[in-house]
């Protein structure tokens, strides 16, 4: 992999990253997902009544090559929150289950992997469902 | 195409002491559930990346389409 001085791309996905409080990036949308794993880690944020931020890495493959060298991970989606990433689709399921996953976000207190409560209160978080097409 | 048995001889020899079980339907997609005493105080995040480091560059979703995995320290 070559180390460009200059790399608008990266620039922007860091940027990204930094400035959504919660940003997945998938195969696909929310509303359509293009992989069975991006579609799980959707569901989960979703479950947790958690706004966020979603980039499309097949809007062009030069995200995905750019995101796995930024974040050192090597598979798609990646979820990261407060500029962290807290993981994959495997880590995100299992931090739902357990209700750390909540936790992580700042969610209201629902216990992993149980029904949700019937009114679903936002949060504090900012209406932030956008569709970022980087690059 | 890999089989789930070298998968798990990967895993294993790439992070000594590990003890791994992996299956896959389709020699394509795997399932691995991975147990080893390097993972105590990782988190999650560095687990995970000490599995994925043992496959090449591209392997991963490549001609490992996709590896399911779950850590856990011994």
């Amino acid at each position: 992999m070559t180390d460009q001085p200059e790399n608008p791309l990266r620039d922007a996905l860091a940027d990204a990253i930094t400035s959504n409080e919660v940003i997945l990036f998938m195969k696909g949308t929310p509303e359509q997902p293009m992989c069975g794993f991006s579609a799980r880690t959707c569901a989960a944020l979703t479950a947790t009544e958690t706004e966020f931020a979603a980039v499309d890495v097949l809007a062009d493959p030069r995200i995905r090559q750019e995101l796995s060298s930024l974040s050192n991970w090597p598979t798609i989606p990646q979820l990261f929150v407060r500029g962290e990433l807290v993981g994959g689709a495997d880590i995100v399921g299992q931090m739902y289950e357990s209700g750390e996953l909540a936790a992580v976000l700042g969610a209201p207190a629902t216990a992993g992997g149980e029904a949700l409560p019937e009114t679903a209160e936002p949060g504090t978080a900012p209406p932030l469902q956008i569709e970022n097409r980087l690059g | 195409m890999p089989t789930a048995e070298e998968v798990k001889a990967r895993i294993e020899n790439g992070i000594p002491g590990a003890e791994a079980e992996v299956t896959s339907d389709d020699n394509v997609h795997f399932d691995a559930r991975v147990v080893a005493a390097e993972f105590a105080g990782l988190s999650l995040v560095d687990q995970h990346r000490l599995v994925y480091g043992i496959f090449g560059d591209g392997e991963l979703g490549g001609s490992i389409h996709a590896l399911a995995l779950t850590t856990e320290p011994r």
